[in-house]
């Protein structure tokens, strides 16, 4: 293991970090404030990607496709928002996984029927298809440090605008107690609607930065939605704060188990048996840091409450 | 009590028996993936056996063709499922398909207890070439091993010394490093096996990464359906093209070219793939095929298709031996063990566990007349090839 | 529902349960005893899952974690050939109950959503262990060749006698179900869904109610799974997988949550849909999707308390 490598596994786990934040930033905040529990949030994160490949396929242009892309799912994200989500917010978690699970199965089948089953995928501009050489010996490819840049910037905007801004404080007092905020007499169901939109346009923006990588898929997000899930319990539910750190962390242990376990594994294991389960028990690890992060600290890291 | 019911049950049944006439059809349960991503394999199939009915005018012999197509929603469990209701529900008299290894091994109990025809169209699991192979069932395809096979002998023969291998963890992409393995020459200096199934890992991040670190001269990799594009994209991304030489099976096909070429992949032109078939093989029945395909759907046929075709005519050469009497199931074995029928390959024979011997060659990716992507035999790498499971095979 | 229409309609249904193997000998259907045992093997699972979930208010979205446990319980004795149903029945039982009292006493630490990411959490660690074991088939899962034997002259392999094995264990179930919940613990459960502090001011230790709540609940589910196992004569991890668990909770819902038939009827609807809808279109899952959303929405009690409404006041 040299360290070049190590730093290239670094990077590639905060490539992963910078996505499930994307898609934890809103997740957490739609729980915190609405307390409703979005599993069909994935949607947007798969919606955004198709919508991008058509585009970029229609326009020939990787760029116009995200800037048109990023508002069409914010756009999406307001009408599921007044359509169907407004009027789960009163209903209790049950009813809420229930009806956000057949929106799944719904979004899934509406793709496949727009779509069709293959999937899509596009090409990358020439100069985002290379290589850059950010150290000597350590070469990334120029797409994966513009996902991290992309994202790290979104964060950064995120975090000024609810630190910082008079909705910003409307959320961040929402996220800790609702009725307050509900008796101050702000009109709390456009703040509803306009989390919940930007909520799906930055999980949109992820779904749309991967495909070029992967490929949009039907169902690409139902099961990164289930690690967003662990991030946001990590982080503290409604703290976006604690998305992000917990991001980074599900992250780097995902990519570095990947990366490393199976070596590790092999000092004491078989070879044969350390190639089979690494994939396995690094997929594991996240799960295991969950339970024991909520066993000490059982409203997470940066949580305001416990539900 | 049960006896009791059974035998109440029996008394009314003979005063009320459906009719039991001759068969006026022949019954084909075909198995495939027609949901999720990977529904893209199983409509290269269906579209496959649909010509194939075509081109036998719909008849077998004297019966009509009933195919009832079944989707296994690329799970083993939901795979068992409509193979029973396939058996017992609509009582068909072949089963055939099946794309995933895993899916055919949780399903052939179900078909093979009942005393069914079972004829894989893809999946060649080493169980059921081995310990497990039955009278009643036949491949169309190869066994997982043979491919890579070919491939490490490509390997071996180009002197390559170090290799990286990846490939999903399941069944097949177990077999397949199994495969080159036995016949790559040189050392493995690095093996993947990353997560598979419905939510599988698509990001090769890391594992490229530790690619490139390994100091391999090459590396080979299988990764079917939609995980291969993806493959592909990243290998390009990664830089690794001009510095550690691609090496497939199963990844590169019909399926995934046509994508990638309007992703403008242009680093998988010129790499090197192992099969038992291109859609250039000089046979009548491959000719007919894949010109017929390219009317009908206006695409090149995979060997996903090619092989489910196959499976058709494979049937038919049974139902015509016994002359439409599909009670003569005795007949009908004998007559699938000889292979006489038109088979897309040329001809071949059945190993004694009822996996093909068959020719392997070395195909590229080449772009064709029109600049359609596509595959061209360039050598025979392996010559009538049997696989090596065959002796666990107690028939 | 009232006592004497619950108790028709248990009847009716016990009844018809009991004939149906005729019926399938004589029309030749096996297919369709296939269906029924299946949809009585979810609804074992889904009785279980409604004893946390409707009774007690604690929701999991990692349930079928349990079925898995179960069903490996038949599947990995039964690798090794040793086919004792009794044995892998003790196994299921002891396996699921030490899982849940375990996982239990660290969930039921926790409330409300993080209750049920945190038993998401457990059931994916699982879902991952038995990926990660190759000697169990991994990914791949792992074929039981033969059923579990319980001597007495049963064979299980005999599609008959294993339906009326999962149906003897169904009634079992759901009179357990019936009779626990009336008792003196179970009104105490119910207190505590609704209000846990004024149960421990009164004294309850709320804590280890829930827990053995929870205990029961995994072990019913183990027998579940271990019914399941035995019937499909296949295992994979995707059994335990969270997709499994929201389908588990689906029909809890559909069915009537916090009754005992809700279980069965919701496991009823749900294989219905999921038996005969792909017949008519690939794209069924947007019917069962709307159903769902539909049942969120309207139908608090499920079809059971749309019953019990239409009855009060049929218009």
């Amino acid at each position: 293991m040299d360290g070049a490598l190590i730093l290239i596994q670094i990077l590639n786990g905060l490539q992963l970090g910078v996505l499930l934040f994307l898609l934890a930033a809103g997740l957490t905040l739609v729980f915190g404030i609405m307390d409703f529990i979005n599993l069909a949030h994935g949607a947007f994160y798969m919606l955004g990607a198709f919508i991008c490949a058509t585009l970029a396929i229609w326009f020939d242009s990787f760029l116009i496709a995200v800037l048109l892309a990023v508002p069409i799912t914010f756009v999406i994200g307001v009408v599921v928002e007044l359509g169907v989500a407004r009027q789960l917010y009163q209903a209790d978690h049950l009813e809420q996984i229930l009806a956000t699970f057949g929106l799944i199965l719904i979004a899934d089948t509406l793709v496949q029927m727009i779509w069709g089953p293959q999937g899509m995928t596009f090409a990358l501009p020439e100069v985002l298809n290379g290589q850059v050489q950010l150290l000597y010996g350590v070469e990334f490819p120029v797409y994966r440090v513009l996902i991290i840049s992309v994202g790290l910037l979104v964060a950064l905007a995120l975090y000024l605008v609810v630190s910082h801004t008079r909705t910003g404080m409307l959320i961040r007092a929402g996220a800790s107690n609702r009725r307050m905020v509900e008796a101050l007499g702000v009109d709390i169901r456009m703040l509803f609607t306009l989390v919940f939109a930007a909520g799906a346009a930055m999980a949109g923006l992820a779904g749309l930065m991967i495909a070029p990588i992967t490929e949009a898929s039907i169902g690409m997000g139902n099961e990164i939605l289930i690690v967003a899930f662990v991030v946001i319990v990590i982080g503290g539910i409604g703290s976006v704060q604690g998305a992000f750190f917990g991001a980074m962390l599900v992250g780097l242990i995902d990519t570095l188990g990947r990366a490393f376990l199976d070596d590790l594994l092999g000092l004491v294991l078989s070879h044969q048996a350390a190639e089979t389960s690494a994939p396995a028990i690094s997929a594991m690890l996240i799960y295991i840091l969950m339970v024991v992060i909520l066993y000490f600290r059982p409203q997470g890291l940066f949580g305001v409450r416990a539900s | 009590m049960t006896k009791t019911f059974i035998r109440c049950a029996l008394v009314l049944a003979a005063f009320a028996l459906p009719g039991t006439g001759l068969a006026q059809s022949v019954k084909i349960g075909f198995v495939t993936t027609l949901t999720t991503g990977a529904a893209v394999i199983g409509n290269d199939m269906r579209d496959a056996v649909n010509l194939a009915v075509e081109d036998l005018n719909g008849k077998m012999g004297d019966l009509d063709i009933d195919v009832i197509f079944a989707d296994d929603g690329f799970k083993p469990e939901t795979g068992k499922q409509v193979t029973d209701k396939l058996v017992k529900s609509d009582d068909v008299d072949f089963v055939a398909g099946y794309i995933w290894s895993h899916v055919l091994l949780a399903s052939q109990k179900s078909v093979l207890s009942a005393e069914k025809f079972l004829i894989s169209a893809n999946a060649g699991p080493s169980q059921l070439a081995g310990k497990l192979c039955h009278r009643d069932f036949f491949s169309t395809s190869w066994q997982n091993d043979q491919t890579p096979m070919a491939m490490g002998a490509v390997l071996s023969q180009k002197g390559i010394g170090k290799l990286y291998v990846m490939a999903p963890n399941y069944a097949a992409g177990k077999n397949m490093i199994a495969g080159v393995e036995r016949t790559f020459k040189g050392e493995i200096v690095g093996k993947d096996l990353t997560k598979w199934g419905k939510d599988a890992q698509l990001d090769f991040s890391a594992e490229l990464a530790k690619a490139k670190a390994s100091g391999a001269e090459a590396i080979f990799v299988f990764y079917p359906g939609k995980a291969g594009g993806a493959f592909m994209k990243q290998y390009e991304q990664a830089g690794l093209a001009n510095k550690l030489p691609l090496y497939t099976v199963f990844t590169v096909d019909a399926i995934s070219l046509p994508k990638l070429q309007q992703a403008n992949m242009k680093a998988v032109l010129g790499s090197l793939t192992t099969g038992f078939w291109g859609p250039g093989l000089k046979t009548p029945q491959n000719q007919q095929f894949v010109s017929g395909f390219r009317e009908k759907y206006g695409r090149y046929p995979s060997f996903y298709a090619a092989q489910s075709y196959d499976s058709i005519f494979l049937i038919n050469s049974a139902v015509e031996a016994v002359g439409g009497n599909l009670r003569d199931r005795d007949g009908m074995r004998a007559a699938m063990e000889k292979a006489a029928f038109p088979s897309v390959r040329g001809s071949f024979s059945y190993g004694a566990n009822h996996f093909p011997i068959q020719n392997f060659y070395l195909l590229e990716v080449v772009a064709d007349g029109d600049g359609n992507w596509t595959t061209e035999i360039r050598s025979t790498v392996l010559e009538n090839h049997q696989d090596t499971y065959v002796a666990d095979c107690q028939l | 529902m009232t006592l004497r229409s619950g108790g028709w309609f248990a009847g009716a249904v016990l009844l018809g349960a009991f004939l149906l193997p005729a019926w399938v000998v004589y029309a030749r259907e096996p297919f369709v005893l296939d269906v029924v045992t299946r949809l009585m093997i979810l609804a074992i699972a889904a009785s279980s899952l409604n004893l946390i979930l409707g009774y007690s208010g604690m929701v999991s979205l990692g349930h079928a974690v349990f079925l898995g446990i179960g069903a490996y319980a038949a599947g990995i004795p039964a690798y090794y050939e040793l086919n004792n149903g009794w044995l892998q029945l003790a196994v299921a039982l002891g396996a699921s109950g030490i899982f849940a009292l375990l996982t239990g006493l660290v969930c039921l630490r926790t409330r409300g959503a993080y209750f049920i990411m945190i038993t998401l959490a457990f059931a994916q660690m699982m879902y991952f262990i038995f990926v990660s074991i190759e000697e169990y088939g991994g990914d791949d899962g792992l074929v039981i060749y033969s059923r579990s034997e319980m001597g007495f002259g049963v064979d299980l392999n005999d599609n008959v006698q294993l339906y009326f094995l999962v149906l003897f264990c169904l009634a079992a179930v759901l009179g357990f179900m019936r009779r626990l919940t009336q008792s003196d613990f179970g009104q105490v459960i119910r207190s505590i869904k609704i209000n846990e502090p004024r149960m421990q001011a009164l004294g309850f230790a709320t804590f280890q109610y829930r827990l053995v709540c929870y205990v029961i609940s995994g072990m019913v589910c183990g027998l579940a799974g271990w019914l399941l196992g035995n019937f499909t004569g296949f295992i994979s991890p995707e059994m335990m997988d969270w997709t499994r668990s929201g389908e588990l909770i689906a029909m809890v819902l559909l069915g009537g949550a916090a009754t005992v038939a809700g279980p069965l009827v919701g496991a009823a609807i749900f294989i219905g849909v999921e038996t005969l809808l792909p017949d008519f279109t690939v794209y069924w899952h947007l019917y069962l999707g709307i159903l769902l959303i539909i049942v969120a929405k309207f139908g608090r009690g499920g079809l059971l308390g749309w019953w019990t409404q239409w009855r009060k006041d049929p218009r």
